[in-house]
């Protein structure tokens, strides 16, 4: 498929005040990535990693530089411009899952059309169709509680995927996991990767971060580190050898 | 969202916590019945005082004759016969808008066969009956004839009518009246107790001339003319006022009195009797109503206490609600409506209670209720508006949230 230039930032830098004291937790990064890229990003707590994801994520604005998602400037809007550019064209993919409890799996992936006000009748047919890709369309009716762990992550995926984002965030998608589900997470994400998903993946574990083809390290703020994985794992293939006792 | 959505989403989750919910509830409940019991009970009130004023008609002038002082004692009023019956004459003759009744009053003994009953007598013309809105039950009034000719005729109120003849038919009977025998030719219908009690059904009407001549009169007043009361009614539409002070100045005249000289009668409007007793059982109903809808508001509290809780537990529902793209008017219409569906259930609950309570109390200890739609429309519509006012805080609260800290929130 044709890459194309789907995040660009130039000179981000987040600064927040706490009392006194301003305290820099981005100063100023530059980068870009294409179109159905697989990026992990990198670096220990209060390293910016997160804040730069919360930037790319529209869920904050930077404090200067700029930030273009696709072919539109994001680093200006605010409040319900930046709902509305989270609702159409990001999915998020939550550590914590973070399904509306007591609500059906179908309902809690059709929540992102109800506030694309899509019809009722068209929003059930969708998140079926996306409960269907990750594996789950006989557990429509099943409430969160009824799930496994690796299960509610593939109903968040799907509630991720169900607007037909252009890029998939997922924060330590497979921290709650066990090692063996996460191998499945991981797999689904490479899978809709191959299919052409952009993923941005923020982790700090290595054995994860090895599953993407590009790695961002972050540290105190900048960028250190932006190097291409030329080997990246198969998890999908680790799990079937795993699924065979030698 | 769509509100029916909203509605969903607000029923889920306050199914969450019922009994919280419910007790959440109680307060608008407890207020919105609270609210409907006491409008129900003061306007029962009022519509009584008013039935009664009705029954008495509130377009009357009453006439007591003055006051006589002996050797330093001062009698009530009535005691000196200061107005007659010419007096009653003159009252329409001049006056045309009004029509006047004069009474004579007495107590007697009646007796009928076996029976005997002691009862009030009034002498009077047939315009009493009109006067005082006195209804006829069976047989007929007196007339011209029974006037002139002072027979020995009379009416018997429902209680006089039941006690003396119990079962028997009245109509035509010879009962002795001082030992005096009348004929039973009338019995007027039953008007009730009065505002102050009294029962309003237990006298007898006999024309007035026959009353002084035969029953009531002894020494003078017997070649007087003088009367006790003098009831004048005024035509519809015509200012009681105006009316008030005709009669008075036509009776200072009629009685010489000199200018500066007390009334020796005393002159009472009957209106304004009506009205005060009206405004005072009006203010009565809004009292009671006021100090129920303090306990509405004391429940609306209890709403917004709630709603604070349920924002800071779901702060990370909100935050993923605003990950997913949800606005800040979606955030504000979720939780203003589940505020809202609280008070509104509890409300429709209050009205349910209210309205049973209202009907119970009417019925055991037989208070007269009314209970008027308006007073449920209006408990409703104060459910909502409290739903509202104090769903609004948490709610904004709620949409103000920022989406990173709400989602980090543990």
């Amino acid at each position: 498929m044709a890459s194309s230039r789907l995040i660009h930032t130039r000179d981000l830098t987040k600064t927040y005040r706490v009392g006194d004291n301003e305290i820099r937790a981005l100063a100023g990064v530059s980068i870009d990535i294409e179109q159905g890229e697989f990026t992990a990003v990198m670096g220990p707590s209060g390293s910016g990693k997160s804040t730069f994801m919360n930037i790319v994520g529209c869920l904050d604005q930077p404090s200067s530089g700029e930030y273009d998602l696709g072919t539109r400037r994001v680093s200006d809007l605010a409040g319900d411009e930046l709902a509305a550019v989270r609702n159409s064209d990001i999915g998020f993919v939550f550590q914590t899952f973070n399904l509306l409890a007591r609500t059906p799996a179908v309902e809690n992936v059709e929540l992102p059309l109800v506030y694309a006000a899509v019809p009722s009748a068209e929003r059930r047919v969708r998140a079926l169709e996306m409960l269907a890709k990750v594996g789950l369309a006989e557990r429509a009716d099943h409430h969160p509680g009824q799930l496994s762990g690796g299960q509610q992550q593939r109903v968040a995926i799907a509630r991720a995927l169900v607007t037909r984002p252009l890029l998939i965030l997922a924060d330590e998608p497979t921290g709650a996991l066990d090692s063996r589900t996460s191998l499945e997470i991981m797999g689904l994400l490479q899978e809709l990767n191959r299919q052409g998903m952009t993923v941005v993946l923020v982790t700090h574990e290595a054995d994860v971060a090895h599953f993407a083809r590009r790695v961002l390290r972050f540290r105190d703020g900048h960028l250190v580190e932006d190097r291409v994985n030329p080997d990246p794992g198969d998890a999908l293939a680790m799990l079937r050898e795993d699924a065979v006792p030698a | 969202m769509s509100i029916l959505g909203l509605l969903r989403v607000a029923m889920r989750a306050l199914a969450v916590n019922k009994l919280r919910s419910l007790l959440t509830m109680l307060g608008i409940i407890i207020g919105v019945a609270a609210v409907i019991v006491m409008i129900a009970v003061g306007s029962g009130a009022q519509a009584r005082v008013e039935e009664q004023i009705r029954s008495l008609g509130s377009n009357l002038l009453l006439i007591l004759s003055g006051t006589t002082t002996a050797g330093g004692v001062r009698m009530g009023f009535g005691s000196n016969q200061t107005i007659s019956e010419d007096d009653a004459a003159a009252i329409p003759r001049e006056i045309p808008e009004t029509m006047a009744a004069p009474a004579l009053r007495g107590t007697a003994q009646l007796i009928w066969g076996n029976q005997n009953w002691s009862t009030v007598i009034f002498g009077v013309t047939p315009e009493y009956i009109d006067v005082r809105q006195w209804e006829i039950a069976a047989g007929r009034i007196f007339d011209a004839t029974d006037m002139a000719g002072a027979t020995k005729v009379c009416l018997v109120g429902e209680t006089v009518a039941r006690q003396l003849f119990g079962g028997a038919n009245p109509l035509g009977q010879v009962i002795r009246v001082r030992r005096v025998p009348f004929t039973v030719i009338g019995v007027l219908e039953s008007k009730g107790q009065s505002m102050m009690g009294t029962d309003q059904d237990d006298l007898v009407l006999m024309p007035i001339s026959t009353a002084r001549k035969r029953v009531l009169g002894s020494g003078n007043l017997a070649k007087q003319r003088s009367v006790g009361t003098i009831w004048v009614k005024v035509a519809e539409g015509y200012d009681m006022k105006a009316a008030e002070e005709q009669v008075r100045s036509l009776l200072r005249q009629r009685h010489r009195l000199q200018p500066g000289q007390d009334d020796d009668f005393s002159l009472r409007n009957l209106e304004e009797v009506a009205a005060t007793q009206e405004a005072s059982s009006r203010v009565l109903a809004l009292l009671l109503a006021a100090v129920a809808s303090v306990s509405l508001v004391v429940g609306g509290i209890g709403i917004m206490n709630i709603m604070l809780v349920s924002v800071t537990e779901r702060t990370r529902e909100i935050g993923l609600r605003m990950a997913v793209g949800a606005r800040t008017r979606d955030i504000l219409g979720q939780f203003l409506v589940e505020a809202v569906t609280l008070s509104l259930i509890g409300g429709l609950a209050g009205i349910a209670i209210g309205v049973a309570t209202a009907v119970g109390i009417a019925e055991f200890a037989g208070w007269r209720i009314v209970l008027s739609p308006e007073s449920v429309v209006l408990a409703v519509a104060f459910a909502f508006a409290i739903g509202v006012f104090f769903g609004f805080y948490p709610a904004r609260k709620a949409a103000r949230l920022n989406p990173v800290e709400a989602l980090r929130f543990e």
